[in-house]
């Protein structure tokens, strides 16, 4: 194992880590406001999909990102409806989502499984990259995962720095107060959840026109479901989200790893890896149930009577 | 303008029929969805709905399907009676085939009479194994039920394939990833001659009476009813919340390995990477449709299996893509999300009310 | 409305000539889904003018405040804002007109500090106007006596800081009509006093008060004129001065205020529940610590327990109940028997009942009928080898139903069907229908109308004659003194010395519940808890 190989292998956990970035970076603003959308896999898939037939049909990679958010905002709208407007329960919307994503991803995809478009091509940034071993692992990446840092310090600065981020925490520990002083609950609720399906669009379009150019059914693999597993991990923090998404991509590309230094491991066992992980995060960071009832939003999964006073 | 206004006590008459009008709404959706797609809306229907009820050999496959969409949806129907999100049905199912077979394996030349029951035992203890972990995790540890399931589904994928590829595989299949095929002794017997459907759906429907009995007669239905409606009361009522939880899950878990083994010890007859087509998540739509009641589930779980059935007909018959069954699936929990709300609130038109200006 | 006259030590409020009243409620009529809560309700407010709302729950004080607030819309009625007709859809226009409202149940987050929480209350607008919202903060803590420091994070503060925290944001969004739900029933009574003064004078500077009460003495205190209300209806607008609390009463309820009154206090025999050196941490990250609790509960007697919310009363009564069974086994003995870390079926059992606070989602599960309420907490006798007898259960329930004069359509009626005195009745009969040798009660009469609390109270009083050991928690002490024979306070976690009614009195109590007997000098003993 020489430096060479490190290097590639943090470039390559970056890479893979980027789909679960992004979508926990939009579960978390969801969560803050105190929804819960277990609905991620069905709006990755989605997003994947109908960005993937925008790039294949146009020809163009940037149609089928627009056409991904679009896609993911367009399905939140759904679970939004269904929970803020009927009072449906949150955890079996969120589940129909991600079945209802399944099915319609597969079934609209259908004719296109297996072929491939253009996708984007790294953009080396002049003199960063120059930097020896950090330069080659952070500033060697395509538009998207600049992308995703940028956003990801935008998502950091706005729920901790402006009045959006004030408002957003209020009514994800108490809607009820929140309304009673004024504030849209609602209004707010929509946006974060919104926010949230936009990112999983993305993520879903990141995978299916840059990670591996095509669409495959189910391509997705659980991300979704490892991402909300990471927005507890992160303890609802966008730095510790930045760390678990990386950490995640590293377990998920192990069979390189462990290929490089020699070691051969069944790859069904080594695909195992990801999922056993998150299970052994979950486990430590949930332990400490204090933490969690004081780091979580408090409204987190109960629904919002605005008839109901404080 | 139309007012939207809470009842005073749910609704009973929504009760039952939000389930006939989500699917109702479904099949709505599907033929608008067919049109657009060129295809004969009203063939499509007969297919998917009628066409697998026509004759005893499409019954007969119907209730193959049927039998673990049932076992499932009767574990989860319990679990989420509970307020315990367990979506580890699928995992659960594929483990109990995993173990099964392995015990299944250990008599292909045999003739033994205890072969069968041992494998069914064997597979039962699977799928309560896979249960008991994320259980074990959640009571110790804390962790999120619904997060912890399903990545033991994920595990329990890997781990049959790599049974399947490896320790498992048939060592004269010529490397395919199958196991060796069962021997007569370890398979279920069938029903009758035509088709494959076996005496899994008897024990399924026996299931699924004796749970109905226990969540409406018996105290341990009683403290779980309560335990999923107001987890405050039983704890102020003093239910052990540990036991129930054990109990419930371990009964799910037992249920899914149950099925997992029947698929095996059943149609299929060897261990295969491709048991399930995802019947541990439909189970999930079916315990729903049946509003969480094991004997809507019975229902509920037949008009799953016709709906399967039928997507096997459509896509051969009508060339639509298999995965419009998944579709349906998830509009279907969708639309049946949207009309229990009508269960608490009623549309008006403007009062009448002597109260207004 | 209001002549020139002397309120004790209070300045006179001087009409101003040719100004329209700040608030005038035209015939306001509000109706839900099986009651009509407001019934042409007329009432009208002057500048600076304290203005009680009186009324005993269920009353349909809430509902008129909510909708001059904007929470809710009336069905019929007019509000006028200083004389013009205004629609207020929203807190947001109530606040824009000057309304500012103090809930009885605090509308703060915890997560954030004092000047975070005042600041989402204020509109762009508003907030541009003040250059530092810390310092504005501080001026008119300062100006009011109100103490409040801008950079505390409000799970840190007492109740009553709470409270003053919810004024202060009143003040900053200059607030011309401020109105008050049930103020005191959170403070001791010392911080009454400071309430008060603060309320004189915003009124001087002519800010109108409404103020929602149902303690009388407070009423005639401090209030220039009161709105009675009685089953949604106005039955009388009154000066209270010129009232007793008596004669109040019985506006407010009619006869039965003299019913309930004047009972004989006993005294207690054996001791059927001891707690000693109950030490434990709370389970809640903002919850209160029990610190060295010792007292004796003695069969035949009411030990009533007084104190502010969040000071500990809910953590000692799951301690007691066994809902929380961390405690050491010696810690609590019932009769003689340790049950500390027994869980709460199990002292049940024992011949332990506990009635709690939350009656729906609690002490009934809201969608289940009455009679699956009952198997709740009573199981003996109607379980045989697992299998329940619902046929017993349902004609038992009945006859809880007759016996308690539940009003309801039957024993299949939900549990979140019925009223909350009705409930609440329910609940009573039901755990002592299990001749119970102790019985719990947390608040048993919040938010119950009068002739459901009157039942309530007789019922506890029957039970301690039959010679039951009766705690009683409650944040009323009028109630408390009404039915206790000896009583003690709760302060922060630690319990006061426990005395005999007739040997203290309501400000000893109050000094009690302010924390004035803690001994700073000495360590709360901390033990391990048993596993």
């Amino acid at each position: 194992m020489d430096i060479d190989f490190i290097t590639q292998i943090l470039f390559a956990a970056i890479k893979t880590g980027t789909p679960l970035l992004l979508i926990a970076l939009g579960e978390v603003i969801c969560e803050k406001s105190g929804v819960l959308n277990l609905g991620q896999e069905g709006m990755m898939l989605m997003g994947a999909v109908v960005g993937f037939l925008a790039a294949y049909t146009t020809g163009s990679a940037g149609f089928g990102i627009i056409g991904a958010i679009l896609m993911g905002m367009i399905m939140s709208l759904i679970f939004a409806f269904l929970v803020l407007h009927l009072g449906a329960n949150q955890v079996a919307t969120g589940l129909a989502l991600t079945i209802f994503g399944t099915g319609l991803s597969a079934f609209v995809g259908a004719d296109v499984v297996g072929q491939t478009v253009q996708g984007f091509q790294p953009i080396i940034i002049p003199l960063l990259s120059d930097i020896p071993i950090v330069g080659k692992i952070l500033f060697t990446h395509d538009l998207l995962v600049y992308l995703s840092f940028a956003l990801a310090g935008l998502v950091a600065y706005v729920a901790n720095h402006t009045r959006t981020g004030l408002v957003l925490k209020a009514v994800g520990e108490n809607p009820n107060a929140a309304n009673a002083i004024g504030i849209r609950v609602l209004r707010v609720r929509y946006c974060a959840i919104m926010f949230g399906g936009a990112m999983a669009g993305l993520s879903g379009a990141y995978m299916s026109l840059v990670y591996t150019p095509m669409w495959v059914e189910n391509m997705s693999s659980g991300r979704g479901w490892i991402a909300l597993a990471l927005v507890v991990f992160a303890s609802w923090r966008v730095g510790n989200i930045m760390l678990g998404a990386y950490l995640f991509g590293l377990a998920s590309i192990m069979h390189l790893v462990l290929q490089g230094m020699g070691w051969s491991i069944s790859p069904n066992l080594l695909a195992m890896l990801p999922y056993v992980a998150t299970v052994f995060v979950m486990v430590i960071i949930s332990a400490d149930q204090f933490k969690e009832k004081l780091l979580a939003p408090k409204s987190l999964g109960k629904p919002f009577d605005p008839r109901q006073m404080a | 303008m139309i007012q939207v206004t809470p009842r005073i006590e749910p609704s009973k008459l929504m009760t039952f029929a939000s389930p006939l009008l989500a699917i109702f709404l479904t099949l709505i959706f599907g033929s608008i969805l067919f049109s657009l797609l060129d295809k004969d809306p009203l063939e499509a229907m007969h297919l998917l709905l009628i066409a697998p009820l026509s004759d005893a050999y499409n019954i007969s496959e119907m209730l193959v399907k049927m039998g673990p969409l049932l076992l499932c949806a009767v574990g989860l129907s319990l679990c989420y009676r509970a307020n315990l999100w367990n979506i580890g049905a699928e995992g659960q199912l594929l483990i109990g085939a995993l173990g099964g077979s392995a015990m299944a394996l250990q008599f292909v030349d045999s003739d033994v009479w205890y072969a069968l029951p041992l494998t069914l035992v064997a597979g039962i203890i699977s799928g309560m194994i896979w249960a008991a972990i994320p259980t074990l995790l959640k009571l110790k540890f804390n962790s999120n039920l619904i997060l912890t399931t399903i990545m033991f589904n994920y595990i329990a994928l890997y781990l049959l394939l790599w049974g399947v590829h490896g320790p498992l595989r048939d060592p004269e299949g010529f490397g395919f990833p199958e196991s060796a095929i069962f021997s007569d002794a370890t398979l279920l017997p069938l029903l009758s001659e035509d088709g494959r459907a076996h005496i899994g759906i008897i024990f399924a429907i026996l299931l699924s009476l004796f749970a109905a009995f226990v969540l409406a007669k018996s105290h341990l239905g009683f403290q779980i009813r309560v335990f999923g409606a107001d987890e405050a009361a039983a704890k102020y009522a003093g239910f052990n919340r540990t036991k129930l939880t054990w109990a419930v899950m371990l009964f799910a878990g037992a249920l899914a390995g149950l099925a997992g083994v029947s698929e095996v010890a059943g149609p299929i007859g060897q261990l295969v990477p491709g048991i399930s087509p995802g019947y541990g998540y439909s189970a999930i739509i079916v315990a729903y449709l049946g509003r969480l009641h094991p004997l809507g589930a019975l229902l509920s779980a037949t008009f799953m299996a016709v709906l399967y059935m039928g997507g096997d007909l459509a896509q051969i018959e009508m060339g639509i893509p298999i995965a419009v069954v998944g579709m349906f699936q998830g509009v279907l929990l969708f639309f049946l999300l949207a009309c229990d709300f009508f269960i608490h609130y009623r549309l008006t038109l403007p009062s009448n009310s002597q109260y207004q200006n | 409305m209001i002549e020139n006259r002397c309120l004790d030590d209070k300045k006179p409020v001087d009409k101003p000539n040719n100004t329209r009243p700040r608030l005038t409620l035209k015939n306001i009529t509000k109706e839900y889904p099986g009651c009509l809560a407001n019934d042409k309700i007329n009432m009208s407010l002057e500048n600076g003018e304290i203005h009680a709302l009186l009324g005993e729950n269920g009353a349909g004080k809430s509902t008129l405040v909510k909708t001059i607030y904007g929470v809710v819309s009336p069905n019929a009625g007019e509000l006028l804002w200083e004389g013009h007709t205004v629609k207020i859809n929203n807190p947001a226009q109530a606040r824009d007109l000057g309304i500012g409202m103090v809930f009885q149940h605090f509308s703060l987050f915890e997560t954030l500090t004092v000047s975070q929480n005042i600041e989402l209350c204020l509109s762009k607008v508003q907030l541009a106007a003040i250059p530092s919202l810390a310092l504005r903060i501080s001026e008119l803590s300062e100006q009011y006596g109100l103490n409040v420091d801008p950079n505390k994070y409000v799970h840190s503060l007492s109740i009553g800081e709470r409270q003053r925290v919810e004024i202060m944001r009143c003040l900053v969004q200059s607030v011309k009509l401020l109105i008050l739900d049930e103020p005191t029933s959170v403070l001791t009574p010392q911080e009454v006093a400071g309430l008060f003064i603060v309320l004189n004078q915003l009124s001087k500077e002519g800010c109108s008060i409404l103020f929602i009460s149902h303690k009388l003495h407070e009423v005639t205190e401090i209030c220039h004129s009161a709105t009675i209300l009685r089953a949604g209806k106005v039955v009388q607008t009154c000066n209270p001065n010129q009232e007793t609390p008596a004669s109040l009463a019985k506006m407010m309820v009619g006869d039965l205020a003299d019913q309930d009154a004047g009972y004989a206090k006993k005294i207690g025999h054996d001791i059927s529940l001891k707690v000693t050196a109950l030490n434990l941490e709370s389970a809640q990250p903002f919850g209160t610590h029990l610190k060295d609790i010792n007292f004796d509960l003695l069969a035949g007697e009411i030990l009533g327990i007084a104190g502010v919310a969040g000071n500990g009363q809910e953590e000692l009564m799951s301690a007691i109940s066994g809902e929380d069974d961390r405690a050491k086994p010696q810690m609590i003995e019932l009769n003689h028997l340790p049950i500390g870390n027994l869980g709460a079926g199990k002292r049940r059992q024992l011949g332990m009942a506990y009635v709690p606070e939350e009656r729906l989602g609690r002490g009934a599960v809201p969608d289940m009928s009455l009679s699956e309420n009952t198997l709740l907490t009573h199981s003996k006798g109607f379980i045989k080898h697992g299998i329940v007898d619902w046929k017993g259960l349902k004609t038992y329930a009945s006859k809880l139903i007759s016996d308690y004069k539940v009003k309801c359509h039957g024993e299949f009626s939900e549990a979140q069907s019925l009223s909350g005195g009705n409930l609440q009745k329910f609940i009573m009969g039901r755990e002592i229908g299990q001749a119970p040798k102790v019985l719990i009660c947390a608040h048993p009469t919040w938010g119950v109308d009068v002739g459901a609390a009157l039942a309530i109270h007789q019922a506890l009083l029957s039970l301690r004659d039959q010679g039951a050991a009766i705690l009683l928690v409650s944040e009323d002490i009028d109630e408390l003194f009404l039915l206790a024979d000896r009583m003690a306070a709760v302060c922060d976690g630690y319990l006061s010395p426990v005395v005999r009614c007739e040997d203290t009195n309501i400000d000893q109590i109050g000094q009690w519940m302010a924390g004035t007997f803690i001994d700073n000098t000495s360590e709360p003993v901390t033990q391990e808890m048993s596993s």
